[in-house]
């Protein structure tokens, strides 16, 4: 696990680094459940560089311990209050405000969405995360490949980094687990790859939510990070392909889940990646099937939803 | 280069071009056609109609609300051309849609041409529409239905990016004031005047039209002296937003008439 809570520290240190060299003095962020705001907030304050973070109106309610973190690194954060309030409107917001301020200022976009090139350069940036699996794989096992890599995927970035190097392994199987929500038969998921069709969102060409008009659907996940109506090109091209096979999660499963790691293993994870290891409960493996999971954050932000649960599980 | 009714605006070189724009189905669904005819009559020289859409990332905060208002009146792509097309032999002015790629996409082109070509719509504007493919995937189809594509620029455009967009424009260029979202209002500062001024040293083929930030008599003039004319939209929203239609006449006269 990185400093920070989750892999999204990989990303902010690349960007900020390109952020100096191309002379910017000001840094815009937008962010779900605020682990990519706190990311950018950290190297912010590492380097000295003024941050402001967009975070939508009813994550910073849900999220309140990393809007606390990022206020203490010293960064604005900024309230999205249009559309579902959530991480799609901060995208817009962030966006806008790019816009605005071409200049001085450097966008450091958290998930592999986006216009060119911020698809391709945050998988780059999160890519350390498969060849860090490559080296432990090899230690533990004795080989660098394994047969399953598991990851949650809202716009992908965990998912992009820990695929990243196993690109080209045929023999390596790919399973994507994305929010259902409430179900994916109900009004209320994010799971883009069964709800969405192909469009074009925040300047990228993939799967989104929409109406037939290409108006945007809101999304919903118990996540804020996983609440994205888009999902990141390379997924969208994955799961098309039938590289990658995908399955999806729903509040209950992931709630369930993340109480299941954090009582056999002793680790919190984050509601995210909680989805990631719901699929355990569903999906059968051979035994000796080595299989890979991309804890990809830690549950400390969200102790708040894990509590009121407490009771049930 | 097509010879629609946009063509034909920039023919009269003295002329100064005010292009109008507003939001379909605002403030209420059945307006669209109403505010046609009345800028129409005002001598509005292009009525620029923009699509409402979720999530308009250029627009500042008086057309998203505008937007918003538009789609909960519950209007689609496919209505605006039913009001467009139902006036269309009430005016002789031209008309140029404002939306974003996807709701062009997911109608699907070639019906898009389709009643482009029908309804007496004359050209588009699709700000989040990448040049290069709009060269590959488009050009051609849109050059055969003579339909009058206008792209952006702004202050940060490089110059052979300027000279592409001039290139791959057929209907004008629509030169951004200033780097903003709409409605921004930013001081015309020299740095703004030396942008004009560079733009207006190109030599570009197109026609150009000056926009965001263009609120009243006084921006509209500073702008026509470096381009053909200039676009007003989110202070004739504010416009319709206070008085509904009552008052597109009045808001015409202050900026070409004083």
């Amino acid at each position: 696990m990185c400093h920070t809570g989750a892999h999204k520290i990989n990303n902010t240190i690349g960007q900020i680094l390109l952020a100096e060299r191309l002379g910017k003095t000001r840094i815009i962020a937008e962010t779900g459940a605020g682990q990519h705001g706190v990311a950018t907030a950290t190297v912010c304050a590492l380097r000295g560089i003024e941050c402001i973070v967009y975070m939508g109106e009813v994550d910073i309610k849900r999220q309140a311990p990393n809007v606390a973190r990022m206020k203490m690194l010293g960064a604005e954060v900024r309230p999205a209050k249009s559309g579902s309030r959530t991480l799609k409107d901060a995208t817009n917001e962030a966006i806008r405000d790019w816009i605005d301020n071409p200049i001085d200022t450097h966008y450091i976009i958290g998930s592999v969405v986006g216009p060119h090139p911020y698809p391709d350069m945050v998988a780059r940036f999160q890519a350390i995360i498969s060849k860090e699996i490559r080296m432990q794989l090899k230690e533990q096992t004795g080989q660098e490949i394994p047969d399953h890599i598991i990851a949650c995927v809202g716009g992908g970035s965990n998912a992009a980094g820990a695929l990243y190097h196993f690109l080209n392994e045929d023999d390596v199987n790919f399973i994507l687990v994305e929010a259902a929500g409430k179900g994916i038969d109900t009004d209320h998921s994010a799971a883009t790859s069964v709800l969405g069709t192909h469009g074009v969102i925040h300047g990228s060409m993939t799967l989104l939510m929409q109406d037939e008009d290409g108006q945007i659907i809101e999304p919903y996940s118990i996540s804020a990070g996983l609440d994205y109506p888009g999902i990141g090109p390379l997924h969208a091209h994955l799961i098309k392909t039938g590289r990658a096979e995908v399955h999806s999660a729903t509040d209950a499963e992931a709630l369930k889940a993340a109480f299941e790691l954090t009582r056999t293993e002793g680790i919190i994870p984050a509601l995210e990646t909680a989805h990631a290891f719901a699929i355990l409960n569903e999906r059968k493996f051979e035994n000796d099937d080595v299989v890979v999971i991309n804890l990809s954050g830690r549950g400390d932000k969200d102790l708040a939803t894990y509590i009121s649960h407490l009771d049930r599980y | 280069m097509t010879n629609n009714k946009i063509n034909r605006v920039f023919e009269d070189k003295n002329h100064k071009v005010l292009n109008i724009y507003f939001t379909a189905g605002y403030p209420n669904l059945n307006d669209t056609g109403t505010i046609i005819k009345k800028l129409a009559s005002a001598k509005v020289d292009i009525i620029e109609l923009g699509i409402p859409y979720s999530d308009p990332l250029a627009d500042g905060l008086t057309i998203q609300e505008s937007s918003q208002k538009a789609l909960s009146n519950g209007i689609s792509l496919s209505m605006v051309f039913d009001q467009v097309e139902e006036i269309k032999n009430d005016h002789k002015t031209a008309i140029v849609m404002m939306g974003y790629y996807n709701q062009f996409l997911q109608y699907g082109i070639d019906k898009l041409i389709k009643r482009i070509g029908d309804s007496g719509v004359d050209g588009l504007i699709i700000p989040d529409l990448p040049m290069d493919h709009y060269q590959t995937h488009y050009n051609s189809k849109f050059e055969e239905a003579g339909i009058a594509i206008s792209f952006l620029i702004t202050p940060e455009t490089s110059d052979e990016r300027i000279k592409e967009a001039d290139r791959l424009t057929s209907g004008f260029l629509y030169v951004v004031a200033q780097s903003s979202i709409t409605g921004g209002v930013k001081d015309v500062s020299d740095q703004q005047k030396k942008y004009f001024e560079r733009i207006q040293n190109m030599s570009l083929k197109s026609p150009k039209l000056i926009g965001f930030g263009i609120h009243n008599k006084e921006t509209f003039d500073n702008a026509c002296q470096y381009a053909e004319g200039a676009i007003i939209g989110s202070a004739f929203i504010r416009n319709l937003k206070e008085h509904g239609t009552d008052r597109v006449n009045d808001f015409v006269d202050k900026i070409v008439n004083c």
